[in-house]
């Protein structure tokens, strides 16, 4: 990235010494990586590269989509994984070539900048001898004054014009003045380079220091949970993170509101929930889709909601035990699928053992509104008829055997080898809120009522303040770095040798002016007309 | 106020052709004029219009003589007309705009459609106003207005959206910010992209190419007037486009997603073209990258914009779906 003609000459070669062949090896290597025509090529191989992650499902973005992409490419999808086709931003090949990207860029903003600080400190270089060689140049411009008077008199002008400017003494009675202007280009540029160091840098210890978590958080205050590893339906922690160091905080949803349009469009979310932290008193805060809750250490984002049918089972006893489940919407208008299981019921009084055999569940569906033409997929997603389809189970549920299985879905397995039963015929039995279903074995089961709940995401990233003052500073490096030209004016005022007389006696100058724009600046002709004619005239 | 709307659109869709039309006629007179003055009898020339002005066929002797600035001829006459059609064509174009975010009562940049809308309306915009200020590259109204129907036709053939209210995770004003941000800096790469292309054609027409695209190039403005009005659209959108997309696209995704960069597609083709002009402008700054390379890497981030916005869309699944296409 180095930009060629910003470089000063280098100094004269040294003289020859013995030639260390890994060392002009390296030497070579690490100038061909820091030429900017490499940035070039490894920024369009940071472009190539990023392809593939919008191509392909990635894992860190939706899991579930991989595992259809398996189910979809059997053959295609073990070849994408073993070339990290799922995981493209994590890849291997994917770092190398931001790691070199950064690394050529270290190799090339770093000597620009001990440049540019020397550049900074150092006058503006004395007027090249002759003028008519610069782009820009005008002479025989006459000035009365003498040469030493005219050479500050146009400096100060200059300095007007916010040019660093240099007065020097030259043999026979001749001044000349150096100007130069437009630094903050290259000022704007370094910034815009370390501040991507920085964004780099700060996503890096982003990724080490935060962590993330998703809970399903049923209101009530039975439900609430607290800030650790168990409560949470999947967490990533960063490698540096661990589980202690998590803030202390508990939640509980207190109050869910949902609007929607007619169409069903959802219009508005708002969530209410109670917040202890630190163990202190509790307090009621509302947040919502746009406007996350943002807790010491931890911010909650508000990401869906649901509802959970509260069904109470009576057993064989006439023990009855009541449970609140969440259903999982599966489309827009919220009909949820879900499951709920009694393993603990039907237990003999006497023996105090229950039977394995008559454990029961329950899947189906929930309607928040069921259509009146009796399809199972809901209307609406606001629970103006609320309607519950369910098939029942009885057997063996599966879930002393100890394998982690999902809680939304029973266990097929056990269904399969005739386990589980199922105890309700083809068609699921409807059940109406209030309802009580009887089966066959004379257990019941009531549809009492629903709770809503809501998906939260937990997060926590130490270094988004650092990212986002990165990426403003590199902002305004790179407007300035546009927008800035560089370039540089000079004058040679000599004493007028055409006046009859003394020069000093009749005080008259002849000034000789040039230009020279550092960077592509088509302006440059312009101003430069603007310098000189207030030279000529004398006016700034 | 819906109809209105699209009665609107429809004008300024009509009032862009008609302006490319008498771009077009600019384009066939202003040859006319030159071969008239170097032809020797002016019948002939006549006639070459009773013709339909034939634009490949002539001999390209007269094509660098310079024009004489007393003479405004009957190209230049049709030229300023094209222009004020152009004017008139944005601000019915503006109207429809208007009166689609009044009909939906919100900014009306909620859809696909409504977001091609906009976008065009800032590409036509700003090229309005470089033409005001430099009507020696009027020459390149063909194209731009060209580009801007191609872009408004696609609109309506592939992302039409009745008006309809906001999705409720758009509600929010930093909706207003980095949508806006992102419309107008495509909206300059949008006109960006036609000095792009043109200085290609004309640099390839300077070099001795005859061939069809590079006949285009005869009478577009000089090469390094193009290449140069490419490079300061690019390097203006640039910032903007880095703003919106890369600062108020991650703080509100941190406040609405919970993280402020996550590979989304439109985020990854997002990424891809910020690095691309990233590259653009970077092969520019180096003394070594030949122009014409550089201004490559500018058309092939337009691509890459065009990819975001159809591609990306239409075809990938991601949390930015709000195209409401197909």
């Amino acid at each position: 990235m180095t930009v060629v003609e910003e470089r000063p000459a280098p100094p004269a070669a040294p003289p020859p010494r013995p030639v260390n062949r890994l060392w002009a090896l390296l030497r070579n290597s690490w100038r061909q990586l820091t030429s900017m025509r490499t940035a070039l090529v490894l920024l369009f191989l940071l472009a190539v590269a990023a392809i593939p992650g919008s191509v392909f499902p990635q894992r860190a973005v939706n899991a579930e989509r991989v595992t259809q992409y398996y189910q979809q490419h059997p053959d295609l999808a073990p070849v994408l994984e073993r070339l990290g086709g799922f995981e493209v931003y994590a890849s291997p090949w994917f770092a190398s070539i931001y790691l070199l990207l950064f690394t050529s860029l270290i190799g090339c903003v770093v000597p620009r900048l001990i440049d540019h600080v020397r550049a900074l400190r150092m006058a503006p270089p004395d007027a090249p001898k002759r003028m008519e060689r610069l782009p820009q140049h005008a002479e025989d411009l006459t000035r009365t004054g003498a040469p030493d008077e005219v050479a500050k008199s146009l400096a100060a002008g200059l300095r007007r014009r916010r040019f660093r400017t240099k007065v020097r003494e030259r043999e026979d009675g001749v001044w000349t003045v150096s100007a130069e202007k437009g630094f903050l280009k290259e000022t704007g540029n370094l910034l815009f380079h370390f501040s991507l160091l920085a964004v780099l840098i700060g996503v890096g210890f982003g990724h080490w220091y935060g962590w993330h978590a998703n809970r399903l958080l049923v209101g009530g205050p039975d439900q609430g949970f607290c800030n650790t590893l168990t409560q949470y339906d999947d967490s990533t922690l960063g490698p540096r993170v661990h589980p202690a160091d998590l803030p202390i905080f508990c939640l509980q949803l207190t109050d869910f509101d949902a609007t929607f349009q007619t169409t069903g469009q959802p219009k508005t979310f708002l969530a209410t929930v109670q917040v202890t932290q630190d163990n202190g008193a509790a307090e009621t805060r509302k947040f919502t889709v746009n406007d996350p809750l943002r807790l010491d250490g931890a911010s909650v984002y508000l990401l869906g909601h649901g509802y959970a049918p509260i069904l109470k089972y009576t057993d064989r006893n006439g023990v009855s035990q009541t449970k609140v489940v969440p259903f999982l919407p599966i489309d827009a208008m919220q009909t949820s699928e879900g499951v709920a299981q009694f393993p603990d019921i039907n237990i003999d009084p006497k023996t105090d053992k229950r039977d394995p055999n008559l454990q029961m569940g329950f899947e189906g569906r929930y309607l928040p509104t069921a259509p009146t033409d009796g399809r199972a997929t809901s209307a609406f997603p606001a629970e103006n008829n609320p309607m519950l389809y369910l098939t029942a189970y009885r057997g063996d549920l599966g879930l002393d055997v100890g394998t982690p299985g999902s809680v939304y879905s029973l266990d097929q397995g056990q269904i399969a080898t005739g386990e589980l039963k199922n105890v309700s015929g083809a068609r699921p039995h409807a059940l109406k809120l209030g309802d009580t279903w009887t089966l066959d074995d004379g257990t019941k089961l009531e549809f009492v009522g629903t709770r809503e709940f809501a998906t939260l995401s937990i997060r926590h990233d130490p270094a988004q303040g650092l990212l986002l003052v990165g990426a403003v500073v590199g902002l305004l490096g790179l407007m300035l770095s546009l927008a800035g030209h560089r370039r540089r004016v000079w004058f040679r005022v000599r004493p007028n040798a055409d006046l009859p007389g003394s020069a000093a006696a009749r005080g008259g100058s002849v000034v000789t002016a040039g230009g020279l724009p550092r960077t592509d600046y088509p302006g440059f002709p312009e101003e430069f007309k603007a310098v000189v004619k207030a030279a000529e005239e004398g006016t700034p | 106020m819906a109809e209105l709307s699209n009665q609107l659109m429809a004008a300024a869709v009509l009032a862009y052709l008609f302006a490319m039309v008498c771009y077009a006629g600019e384009y066939a007179f202003g040859k006319r004029s030159r071969v008239g003055r170097a032809a020797v009898r002016p019948v002939e020339a006549k006639q070459l219009v009773g013709a339909g002005g034939p634009v490949t066929s002539e001999p390209p002797v007269a094509d660098d003589a310079p024009i004489p600035p007393a003479k405004r001829g009957r190209g230049e006459l049709i030229g300023m007309i094209a222009v004020g059609i152009n004017v008139l064509a944005v601000l019915l174009h503006l109207g429809g705009l208007v009166t689609r975010g009044v009909a939906a009562d919100r900014m009306p940049w909620g859809n696909m459609y409504e977001y091609i809308l906009s976008t065009t309306f800032i590409a036509s915009a700003v090229w309005i106003g470089v033409v005001l200020r430099r009507p020696a590259v009027r020459h390149l109204g063909l194209f731009a207005s060209l580009a801007l129907v191609v872009m408004l036709g696609a609109a309506s053939m592939v992302a039409y959206t009745p008006v309809g209210p906001l999705v409720p995770a758009l509600n929010s004003y930093w909706f207003v910010i980095h949508v806006s941000t992102i419309i107008i800096g495509s909206g300059i790469f949008l006109i960006g992209a036609v000095p792009a292309a043109m200085f290609l054609i004309r640099n390839g027409y300077d070099e001795g190419k005859r061939r069809f695209p590079y006949t285009l190039g005869k009478h577009v403005p000089a090469a390094v007037t193009l290449e140069r009005l490419t490079f300061r659209l690019h390097a203006f959108a640039f910032p903007l486009f880095t703003f919106g997309a890369l600062i108020a696209g991650p703080i509100w995704a941190e406040a609405s997603w919970g993280r402020y960069w996550g590979w989304d597609p439109k985020e990854v083709w997002a990424f891809i073209s910020w690095v691309v002009y990233a590259g653009y402008l970077h092969a520019r700054a180096t003394p070594s990258v030949k122009r014409t390379v550089a201004t490559w890497i500018a058309l092939l981030g337009f691509v890459t914009m065009l990819m975001n916005l159809f591609g990306v869309n239409l075809f990938f699944e991601g949390l930015h779906s709000y195209a409401n296409a197909g």
